[in-house]
C-alpha cells in the first residue's frame, strides 16, 4: 500500500522588503515596500487551505482569508479583490496597520509551527494591486435597492467609514459628517505617512464615496447641529464614530512650557497639516535636537519616528515599565529601534524644566521598578527612591493615550457615558441607550485599533439595518 | 468651499470679509469663533466672529494682516473662495442683564466686541464701550459700536484722533466714577487684555477676556491652545475662548503666542517672495 504523501509544510515566511533603516529615518516615505507578485505568490502558496479557517474567525470583520489567498494562487487577482471587498472596504489600510500578529495570524494553523501565513502582507498586496489596476477593474459593488431610509454617521475614521460603506450597500442613504477638512479621522491626522500613506487612505475614502456615501467635511457635530437635531430632521438613525480625540497630559509641573506637545498636536501638525513639508506648507512644527516622547504605545512610536524624520539628533522613548509591557506593536518597536530611537525604559517624568523664555530645556525623571501586577494585569511601576535624574530635551511629546471628545455626549440628551468619557453601547450591536443612536470604535472602547473600530462599525451597520427594516417608513 | 460675498479694507492692514456659510450662521452666537484654512497648503487659524446673518447665510470676519494666512485672506476679493471654514466653535459669551457693562475693544479686537456689545444691549444692559487703536488710520467700526452702545469712548495711542491714550485710562475713570459696573469684557491684544484685567482687579469687577491662542483643530483635539486659568490647564478652543481675566496666567499666554515666531516670519517671507515673482 502506498501511503498518501503529506504535503511538505513550507515554513519560510516571505519577508517584507523595507527601506534601509538609515535612509528611512530621514524621509517620510513608506517604510514597508510591499510584496512583488512573485513574493505574494510564494507566500500564498504556503497556505495549506485548512478547512477550519481559524484566520477568518480571528479577523474582526471576518474577511474570507483562505479564499482571497486561494485567488492569489490561482492568479485571479480580480477575484481576490472581490472576495476581500465583500467584507472589508479598507484593505489597503488594514493590510498596513492591523495587528495581525494578535488576530488572524495568531490563530493561523501554521502559527503553531512558528510561521503563520503573512496575511496582512498579502492583504496589502491585493489592495495595492487593485489600486494599480483600478481602470481595468471597474468593479460594481452589489448594492441593494434603495430603502428610502437615511442614516447620519458622525466621524469618518475607520468605524464611520466601515459603518457607512455597509449601510449604503444595504440600500440606505448615508451622510458622513466629519469635523476636520479631510475624511479619514485618525488615519489622516494620527498615523504617519511612512506607515500609512495618505494617498492610500484617500483612495479608500474615495471608494466608500463611490458606493454613494455623501461626506460633509468641516462639520463639527454638537456645534453645527446636535444629534437630536439630526434625528428631528430627516435622519432615521445616527451612528457615532467620533473616536478618542482628546489628549491626556501628565499633569506634572512645567507641562505647558513651549516645546511640550501632546502626541495629538505633534502628529496632527506633521500628518494632517504636513508640517514636515514646511515652509512649502504653512503649518510649522518645532524641530527638536533632543526629543523625548513619553509613552510606550503605537502613538509614542509614531511620534518618536516622526521627530527623527523631522531632523532630530536624538530621540528618546520614555516609558515607565519595561519592554515586555509596552503596548506598541512589536514590529513598530523594532522599526523604531532599527532607526535609532533610544529607549529609556523604567523611567517616568517628574517635571519639565524650562528657561526664562518659557521653553522646555530638560526633563527630570524618576527611575522605576516593577511591583505586583495591577488591574491591567501588568506589573505596576513603582518609583525608586532617590533615583531622580535629568535629561536635556528641547522638544517633548506626551503620548499617554486619548479619551473621547465630550462634544457629542455633552450636547446629546440621553446618552450614557462612563467616567473616562466613553459612550456606553451594546458590545454586539453598538446600540446606545438612546433611541435610534448607535456608537462604535474608540468612542466606546477608548483608544484601540483601527480594525476593532471597523468591526464595531460593521456590527452597528447590521444592527441599524435590522432596525430600519423593522420600522415602517 | 466658502465664497466671499463682500470684502472691504477697514484700514490698510485690516480686512472685512462676509463669507457664505449658512450652517455656521444659523448656529453662531456672540463670542464664538471659526477656524479657516485658505488653501490646500494653508494653516488652520481661529478667527472670532465679528458678525453673522442667519437670513443671508453669511458670517463676517475681520482679520488683521499678521501672518501668512491673514495676508492670503487680504489678497482675496469678492467672489473668491476659501477652502475651509469650520464653526461655530468655542463657548459663547455669557449674555444676561447684568446692569451696566463696559466693553473694551483694542485694535482688531473691536470686531468681536461688536456682537457681544449688541447682545448685551439687547439683553437690557447699559453698555459703555471703549475702543482704542494705535492711531487714527487703524480705527474702524466706530459707527457700528456707537449703534450698540449707550456711551462710546474712543482712544488713540498717539492722539491722532479722539482721546489720546490707551483704553485702560478711561476704563479706570469709569470704574472710579461708577460703582455699579457689573462686568467688563475686554478683547484685543493680549497685553491690552492683561492691563485691562489689572485695572479692574482693585475694583473687584468681573472681567472677561477672549484669548487668541494658536490652535490647530479648534475642537479640543490637540491641546495647542492650553492656558492656565486659576492654576489649572484649560483648552481655549473648548473651555473658552473667554476666561476670567483676573485668573489667567498672562506670562504663559505671552510665551505660548511666541512659539512659532521664527517659523511665522519665514513662512510669510516665502509667501511674499512668491507674490513678487507672480506679479
Amino acid at each position: 500500500m502506498e501511503e498518501k504523501a503529506k504535503p511538505k509544510l513550507d515554513l519560510n515566511r516571505v519577508a517584507m522588503p523595507r527601506q534601509d533603516p538609515k535612509a528611512r529615518a530621514r524621509n517620510f516615505n513608506e517604510v514597508a515596500l510591499g510584496y512583488t507578485h512573485d513574493m505574494a505568490l510564494q507566500e500564498a502558496n504556503r497556505c495549506i487551505q485548512c478547512p477550519k479557517r481559524p484566520c477568518a474567525d480571528g479577523c474582526p470583520v471576518n474577511v474570507d482569508i483562505p479564499e482571497f489567498i486561494k485567488a492569489i494562487r490561482d492568479n485571479d487577482m480580480a477575484e481576490s479583490v472581490r472576495i476581500m471587498k465583500g467584507k472589508n472596504a479598507l484593505p489597503g489600510i488594514c493590510g498596513r496597520v492591523c495587528p495581525q500578529e494578535t488576530q488572524c495570524e495568531e490563530v493561523c494553523t501554521l502559527s503553531k509551527k512558528g510561521a503563520p501565513i503573512a496575511i496582512g502582507r498579502l492583504e496589502r498586496y491585493v489592495a495595492d494591486w487593485e489600486r494599480e489596476h483600478s481602470a481595468e477593474l471597474a468593479t460594481s459593488p452589489n448594492l441593494l435597492p434603495s430603502t428610502g431610509k437615511k442614516v447620519a454617521v458622525i466621524g469618518s475614521g475607520p468605524a464611520g467609514l466601515t459603518c457607512a460603506a455597509d449601510l449604503v450597500k444595504f440600500g440606505h442613504k448615508v451622510t458622513i459628517f466629519e469635523a476636520l477638512h479631510v475624511a479619514g479621522g485618525v488615519l489622516m491626522y494620527g498615523i504617519p505617512e511612512f506607515r500609512l500613506p495618505k494617498a492610500i487612505v484617500q483612495g479608500e475614502v474615495d471608494y466608500v464615496k463611490s458606493l454613494g456615501v455623501e461626506v460633509r467635511l468641516d462639520s463639527v457635530m454638537g456645534k453645527l447641529a446636535t444629534v437630536d437635531e439630526l434625528l428631528e430632521s430627516n435622519y432615521d438613525a445616527v451612528f457615532l464614530g467620533t473616536g478618542a480625540g482628546l489628549p491626556m497630559f501628565l499633569d506634572i509641573p512645567g507641562e505647558n512650557f513651549n516645546g511640550v506637545y501632546s502626541a495629538n498636536e505633534f502628529l496632527t501638525r506633521v500628518n494632517l497639516m504636513k508640517a514636515y513639508l514646511f515652509p512649502e506648507y504653512d503649518t510649522p512644527i518645532k524641530i527638536g535636537k533632543k526629543v523625548a516622547v513619553v509613552g510606550g504605545g503605537n502613538v509614542a512610536m509614531d511620534s518618536a519616528r516622526c521627530a527623527l524624520r523631522l531632523g532630530a539628533d536624538e530621540v528618546y522613548i520614555i516609558y515607565r515599565r519595561s519592554r515586555v509591557e509596552m503596548p506598541a506593536r512589536h514590529e513598530e518597536v523594532e522599526n523604531a529601534e532599527e532607526e535609532g530611537i533610544i529607549f529609556k525604559l523604567l523611567t517616568n517624568p517628574k517635571r519639565f524644566i524650562g528657561n526664562d523664555q518659557g521653553w522646555v530645556t530638560a526633563m527630570e525623571c524618576y527611575g522605576m521598578e516593577l511591583g505586583e501586577p495591577d488591574a491591567s494585569g501588568r506589573r505596576r511601576p513603582i518609583i525608586k527612591e532617590g533615583s531622580e535624574f535629568t535629561i536635556e530635551v528641547d522638544v517633548a511629546v506626551v503620548a499617554l493615550g486619548t479619551t473621547p471628545n465630550p462634544l457629542i455626549p455633552s450636547t446629546t440628551k440621553g446618552l450614557e457615558t462612563r467616567k473616562n468619557g466613553t459612550v456606553m453601547a451594546n458590545e454586539e450591536t453598538g446600540k446606545t441607550v438612546k433611541d435610534r443612536v448607535w456608537a462604535g470604535g474608540d468612542v466606546v472602547t477608548g483608544a484601540a485599533t483601527v480594525i476593532s473600530a471597523m468591526g464595531a462599525g460593521k456590527r452597528a451597520a447590521a444592527s441599524i439595518d435590522a432596525h430600519l427594516k423593522s420600522t415602517k417608513s | 468651499m466658502y465664497k466671499i460675498v463682500a470684502k472691504e479694507k477697514l484700514c490698510p492692514v485690516v480686512d472685512f470679509m462676509k463669507i457664505e456659510a449658512p450652517a455656521v450662521a444659523k448656529k453662531a452666537k456672540a463670542g464664538q469663533f471659526v477656524v479657516v484654512r485658505v488653501d490646500e497648503v494653508g494653516e488652520r487659524i481661529p478667527l472670532t466672529l465679528a458678525d453673522w446673518d442667519d437670513k443671508e447665510g453669511t458670517v463676517t470676519l475681520v482679520a488683521m494682516q499678521v501672518g501668512t494666512t491673514t495676508y492670503k485672506l487680504a489678497k482675496l476679493n469678492t467672489g473668491d473662495q476659501i477652502l475651509d471654514l469650520i464653526g461655530p466653535l468655542g463657548l459663547s459669551s455669557e449674555i444676561d442683564n447684568f446692569g451696566t457693562v463696559v466693553c473694551v475693544g483694542g485694535g482688531v479686537g473691536v470686531a468681536p466686541v461688536y456682537p457681544i456689545a449688541r447682545a448685551l444691549k439687547q439683553a437690557g444692559n447699559k453698555v459703555i464701550t471703549i475702543m482704542g487703536a494705535r492711531s487714527k488710520d487703524l480705527l474702524f467700526w466706530e459707527d457700528r459700536l456707537r449703534s450698540v452702545s449707550h456711551e462710546l469712548i474712543v482712544t488713540t495711542d498717539d492722539g491722532s484722533y479722539a482721546r489720546k491714550g490707551v483704553v485702560t485710562e478711561p476704563l479706570k475713570e469709569i470704574l472710579e466714577k461708577n460703582k455699579q459696573i457689573s462686568r467688563v469684557i475686554a478683547i484685543g491684544p493680549a497685553i491690552m487684555m492683561k492691563f485691562c484685567s489689572l485695572t479692574t482687579k482693585p475694583f473687584g469687577v468681573t472681567t472677561l477676556v477672549s484669548l487668541n491662542s494658536i490652535m490647530v483643530d479648534g475642537t479640543g483635539m490637540c491641546g495647542c491652545c492650553r492656558a492656565s486659568v486659576e492654576g489649572s490647564t484649560k483648552f481655549v478652543c473648548v473651555d473658552g475662548p473667554e476666561f476670567d481675566g483676573h485668573q489667567v496666567d498672562w506670562d504663559l499666554v505671552f510665551n505660548r503666542q511666541r512659539i512659532y515666531c521664527d517659523e511665522e516670519r519665514q513662512s510669510l517671507e516665502l509667501w511674499k517672495t512668491h507674490q513678487c515673482q507672480h506679479s
